[in-house]
């Protein structure tokens, strides 16, 4: 919001200098920030046309869909129904409609937000020192940070099968463990949370390196030095120094990776094997075989509901120890 | 004598490799006094913030060894040096406030709350900052930044404070303001001020005794009057001060002066630099407020060729029949002295004991 304000001022000053300076009257400070408004809203018309056409619009039908009633080969029938989000929160037993709590739902949830926690956590833990490495660099910063794109340039499918190549049974860790006699049956890693969270961290790692290094390439890291010259071993300039400067970079980075993690569809699927099901692969499910529509549109405004508290709860948490520090 | 506060024992910097090779430093030698305000005076690139960077501990030399009180200090990182920085962009930190900032040192040392909060007001006071306590660092001016930096190099009391052309961003009258403060706040807290700097005027003004380096090495150390007055060298001679360069011819050697003849073939005694060698021809300087306009009796004779007025000073530059320019410059007075066209012959004459020979 800050940035926004800043940059609309700006702009209202620098186009309220042009008619000043050609001696207009005092009608032209009003018609330079008439000018001012109608080009700030030109400007933000091609975002607000994407927002209301490709994302509230969508949102909306989802919105609807989740009060209405499934039909019988997928799809809806148009009535009024709160089954959908009944069925989000609990089961109904199928023999004598006696109500439980969805517990498969709710564990669902449950493992997608703390797969996406730490898929999070392990981003940062990799992405940080990856990250200053580059900052720190001399010359060919362009290089690693172009190093670090290249992934993007292989479809998401492919690299994630190409990580099931490497880690299923028959695959190159498990081939040569037993090769090297270190082991005699092959550790089972694909198929399993692990998997999950090695495939989540491997597609997202970019979202945190990026957002870091645009935050640390902007340290002057004299002020490192001067926090050394003032007694700061390399652990507290790390902790008391670079971390705060660096802070919008994680918080932008964590925003940037814990997102995508929570609504990851392809990666659960390859790599968990079905078995470990993820939100994303639930919702899915709803959709397709499960042919249950209002369900699936119901999860989904859950799941958005979910982000949205826990972006508000980061965000706020985050800002406010950084104010505790400053 | 006192141990050193700091001592340098033939200190080598080189940068990069192969051809790439800098000598940024080449073994240099230098003992700085306790308390004093030592100045490293020397144009960009003279290796005078390289030295400082050693001393520091940022960076290591590639020779020799670098003595704190007589304590070696090779391979100390700078948080175990008890020794603190004042940086030339201040590098104060823009997520503290400026009492976060000059408490940061003690915290780290692990001083007690109250300690830290004591000392902080405390350096508050010394540099009239107490109304500024709490502001970010963003939200003050240069010169109170400039201050702020002060404060957060000497909160922890070290043994001696480096100084990084700490004054070059601030404009001329709060540099001059800061000059005076500088010199008061070594006085008042006793500590050992090494003070780096590309300002003659400055380094002249403020220190205690001043190294002057170029190219890596230290040409000439002593208070600013013997720098000033005694140049060893053609450079000192120069980047101190204005000078005029004449050559001579050396008539006799005797303890420390020289009987010389000048161009015009007047004789005149002269000072000579210590360790000098003897030789038939020098280069003398003489430095132009030491030289005045005269028609009887000149040492030196020429053409006038411009008049400069500066008000509290005159500048008179003279082409020498021998043809080096020479800059005569009298102090001004009310009565506007004597009118001398531009273009008339003129003769010049030389103080007393105000001829010094340099070594090259």
């Amino acid at each position: 919001m800050a940035i926004g304000e800043a940059t609309s001022d700006s702009q209202a000053e620098g186009t309220g200098v042009e008619p000043a300076a050609s001696g207009a009257g005092e009608g032209a400070g009003e018609a330079a920030h008439r000018q001012a408004v109608r080009r700030k809203w030109l400007l933000l018309a091609p975002a607000l046309a994407i927002l209301v056409f490709a994302a509230s619009g969508p949102l909306l039908i989802v919105l609807v869909y989740s009060f209405l009633s499934p039909g019988p080969y997928g799809g809806v029938e148009w009535a009024f129904s709160t089954e959908g989000w009944f069925r989000v929160f609990f089961t109904r037993d199928i023999f004598d409609d006696t109500v439980g709590p969805a517990d498969a739902h709710l564990s669902i949830f449950w493992r997608s937000v703390q797969l996406s926690v730490l898929t999070t956590l392990l981003a940062f833990l990799f992405g940080f020192p990856t990250a200053y490495f580059i900052a720190t660099r001399e010359r060919n910063r362009e290089v690693w940070l172009f190093l670090i794109t290249i992934p993007f340039w292989t479809n998401l499918l492919i690299r994630t099968f190409a990580i099931m190549e490497v880690i299923r049974n028959e695959g190159i860790i498990n081939t040569a463990l037993i090769a090297l006699g270190l082991i005699e049956q092959p550790i089972q890693i694909l198929f399993t949370d692990f998997s999950i969270l090695l495939g989540m961290t491997y597609v997202y790692l970019p979202l945190m390196v990026l957002p870091l290094y645009a935050s640390m390439d902007k340290i002057d890291f004299r002020l490192v030095e001067a926090a050394y010259d003032l007694y700061a071993t390399r652990w507290q300039a790390l902790r008391r120094v670079i971390f705060p400067l660096v802070k919008p970079g994680v918080i932008a980075g964590s925003i940037l990776v814990f997102i995508p993690s929570l609504g990851a569809y392809v990666t659960p699927r390859v790599l968990g094997g079905g078995k470990n099901l993820m939100v994303g692969n639930l919702i899915e499910l709803q959709f397709g075989q499960g042919r249950n529509w209002p369900l699936g549109a119901a999860l989904s405004i859950t799941l958005l509901v979910i982000v949205m508290v826990a972006l508000i709860l980061y965000v706020r948490n985050a800002s406010r120890s950084g104010a505790e520090h400053g | 004598m006192a141990t050193a506060a700091v001592e340098a024992q033939r200190v080598s910097k080189v940068f990069g490799e192969g051809p790439d090779q800098v000598v940024a430093l080449d073994a240099v030698d230098v003992q700085i006094r306790q308390n004093e305000f030592f100045t490293l005076l020397g144009p960009s690139g003279c290796g005078k913030t390289t030295l400082l960077r050693l001393i520091a501990g940022f960076d290591h030399p590639t020779g020799g060894s670098i003595l704190l009180n007589g304590e070696e200090m090779s391979g100390l990182p700078p948080f175990k040096r008890p020794v603190n920085t004042v940086f030339q962009n201040y590098a104060l930190f823009p997520h503290m406030t400026v009492a976060g900032n000059i408490a940061f040192g003690l915290e780290m040392l692990g001083k007690g709350k109250a300690e830290v909060a004591e000392t902080v007001d405390r350096m508050l006071k010394l540099v009239r900052m107490e109304a500024l306590k709490d502001r970010q660092t963003s939200q003050i001016s240069g010169g109170q930044q400039q201050r702020v930096a002060l404060a957060r190099a000497l909160a922890p009391h070290p043994q001696v404070l480096l100084l990084d052309e700490p004054l070059s961003a601030l404009d001329l009258k709060l540099r001059k303001e800061m000059q005076i403060e500088l010199k008061r706040l070594q006085h008042e807290t006793g500590i050992t001020f090494i003070f780096v700097t590309h300002d003659q005027e400055e380094a002249l003004t403020m220190s205690d005794r001043i190294a002057v380096m170029n190219h890596g090495k230290i040409l000439q150390i002593g208070s600013p009057r013997e720098v000033y007055d005694h140049p060893a060298e053609r450079f000192v001679a120069n980047f101190i001060g204005e000078t005029n360069l004449i050559e001579a011819d050396v008539l006799a050697i005797a303890d420390g002066s020289a009987r010389l003849r000048l161009g015009s073939g007047v004789e005149t005694e002269a000072d000579l630099p210590d360790g000098m060698e003897g030789r038939n021809r020098v280069t003398v300087a003489v430095r132009p407020e030491h030289a005045s306009l005269a028609d009887t009796d000149p040492t030196l004779s020429g053409q006038l060729e411009t008049v400069v007025y500066f008000g509290t000073d005159t500048h008179y530059h003279v082409r020498l029949d021998g043809g080096d320019l020479f800059t005569v410059r009298t102090q001004n007075t009310r009565d506007g002295g004597e009118a001398h066209a531009p273009g008339s012959p003129i003769g010049i004459r030389i103080a007393e004991k105000s001829v010094q020979v340099l070594r090259d």
